[in-house]
């Protein structure tokens, strides 16, 4: 073999290797995803199944060493909670979902996604109280899963609430509980987020947790 | 060629005149790919006859066709052309005589081309003008507008998510596009945040959403179909996910359905803002860059 003939098969080999890397890397990245997380069987009494959730200012070093300070949802699986934003609940069922806000208001930049939408019976509950609508400037976060038409605003934690939680796990802290059931229709992939600005500081409130899968949006799989 | 024209030993055969050849077969040619073009190929061309706007940008699209046609013909024959009969001969390696500069035929193209440029671009604006748009976005203030009455539909953008707001029913804002056949909707397009664009193909209405921008379009729907609305400027990770349907009804089923979202969304209703054309809704406390 001359040597143009040796010196060309080692760039090959060599361009073939590190293309096959980044192509692995590449591939990798695109498809990591949060675990997915089942909607648990709920008590006979009620029927259907149950999703619980958390929303944190802060996710914390436990949950996240990356990024501590994001804003972040949570999912309790098991009696423990799991950070991931990927939810799994079956078809054609009557879902119940509670979600314990722990963040303090920031505003909706669209006043409309304060009111109620998609529930059963158009409604939900805070800190036990039915509602159909939430004052704008009171939401720290949304629930909102366009593609169903489900649109839940969080309130928030009072500013001057004692025992606000500064990072997750936040069981324990000042929180506002919300209820609300829903009726999950059809299987598909449908991908949910927060429309609340909430990404502390980033541009505008949207960057970081508020475009990472994980944090502050994800996918309902209806299965 | 008869063994009469047949030339000696030695003597160079006659060249035809190629250039008849050339301009006869290009002709035929055309002439059969017009008709094709105008009756088969221009129906297939999108988007379609859901409003007078879309069946219009059709047209144009027939009628830009119908130009390039001949264009289109002439180069790809000519090529075939030079294939077949300017082959190099087996074994020749002569090459052929140099043409520096040809002014009758520089100037010929030169005229042809500045022409058939010019003439698209007064059919162009001649089509923008008659059509207010041709169901683009003109911007805060269009150069025309459509007589008689309009409905005014604002449409608002975000990350990630196309809401519609009625002025002219109390400001309700709802999550689905809704409009009454063959009535003029004057489309408000804006954005609360970054730039999205709001795009129903098959009403041929595409209009930028820039936050703290009145983007205007007008589209008159003519056919009572479900359509899409997507955003068609890349927004950030959810942009694929940016879409909803629409939907074109008759006056009464829109008079209905827009009763029924009155009804249903007046909570909502209650703590809007008041209308605008354009909304700059501060975030209230994490808006500092880093």
């Amino acid at each position: 073999m001359s040597l143009f003939a040796k010196k060309l098969l080692g760039v090959s080999v060599a361009t073939a290797l590190l293309g096959a890397l980044i192509g692995l890397y590449v591939a990798a990245w695109a498809t990591s995803q949060p675990p997915t997380i089942s909607a648990s069987t709920a008590p006979a009494s009620s029927g259907g199944n149950r999703l619980t959730l958390m929303t944190v200012a802060a996710i914390g070093p436990k949950y996240s060493p990356t990024h501590p300070d994001w804003v972040s949802y949570l999912v309790r699986q098991n009696g423990k909670w799991i950070h991931s934003t990927n939810f799994s609940v079956p078809a054609e069922s009557v879902i119940h979902v509670t979600i314990d806000q722990y963040d303090s208001p920031t505003g909706l930049r669209n006043a409309f996604l304060s009111q109620v939408q998609g529930t059963i019976g158009g409604t939900m509950s805070v800190d036990g109280k039915t509602v159909t609508s939430i004052p704008p400037e009171e939401t720290s976060h949304t629930w909102v899963v366009p593609q169903l038409g489900i649109f839940i605003p969080l309130p928030g934690v009072p500013e001057e609430a004692k025992n606000a939680c500064e990072f997750a796990p936040c069981e324990g802290a000042a929180h506002r509980t919300v209820e609300f059931s829903f009726y999950s229709g059809k299987k598909g992939r449908y991908r949910w987020q927060c429309f609340v600005p909430c990404a502390a500081g980033f541009w505008n409130g949207l960057g970081g947790p508020m475009q990472t899968v994980g944090y502050m949006d994800g996918f309902l799989n209806v299965v | 060629m008869s063994s009469s024209q047949a030339a000696r030993p030695g003597e160079v055969p006659p060249e035809p005149n190629h250039t008849f050849r050339f301009a006869v077969l290009w002709l035929v040619t055309t002439v059969i790919a017009l008709p094709l073009v105008i009756f088969l190929i221009g129906p297939l061309i999108g988007p379609g006859n859901g409003s007078a706007q879309s069946s219009g940008q059709g047209t144009d699209f027939t009628v830009l066709a119908v130009l390039a046609t001949p264009v289109l013909t002439l180069v790809v024959f000519y090529l075939l052309y030079a294939v077949v009969f300017f082959r190099q001969p087996q074994g020749g390696t002569l090459e052929g005589p140099a043409v520096r500069g040809h002014a009758r035929v520089q100037t010929t193209w030169i005229i042809i081309t500045s022409l058939m440029v010019l003439a698209v671009a007064v059919f162009g604006t001649a089509r923008l003008e008659a059509d207010n748009g041709s169901g683009s976005g003109s911007g805060p203030n269009p150069l025309t507008v459509p007589s008689g009455p309009k409905l005014p539909v604002q449409v608002i953008a975000q990350q990630w998510l196309f809401t519609y707001r009625y002025p002219t029913y109390g400001g309700v804002e709802t999550t689905e596009l809704v409009l009454p056949n063959n009535q003029m909707v004057e489309v408000h397009v804006t954005s609360l945040d970054v730039v999205h664009s709001f795009w129903a193909y098959k009403l041929g209405v595409k209009a930028d959403a820039n936050p703290g921008v009145d983007n205007v379009a007008f589209v008159k729907p003519t056919k009572l179909e479900s359509f899409t609305v997507r955003c068609a400027e890349l927004c950030g990770v959810w942009h694929g996910y940016m879409y909803n349907t629409g939907r074109v009804v008759t006056p009464a089923a829109f008079a209905t359905w827009i009763h029924e979202q009155q009804t249903r969304l007046a909570p909502a209703t209650k703590v809007l803002p008041k209308y605008s054309t354009t909304y700059l809704p501060e975030p209230k406390k994490r808006a500092e860059p880093e």
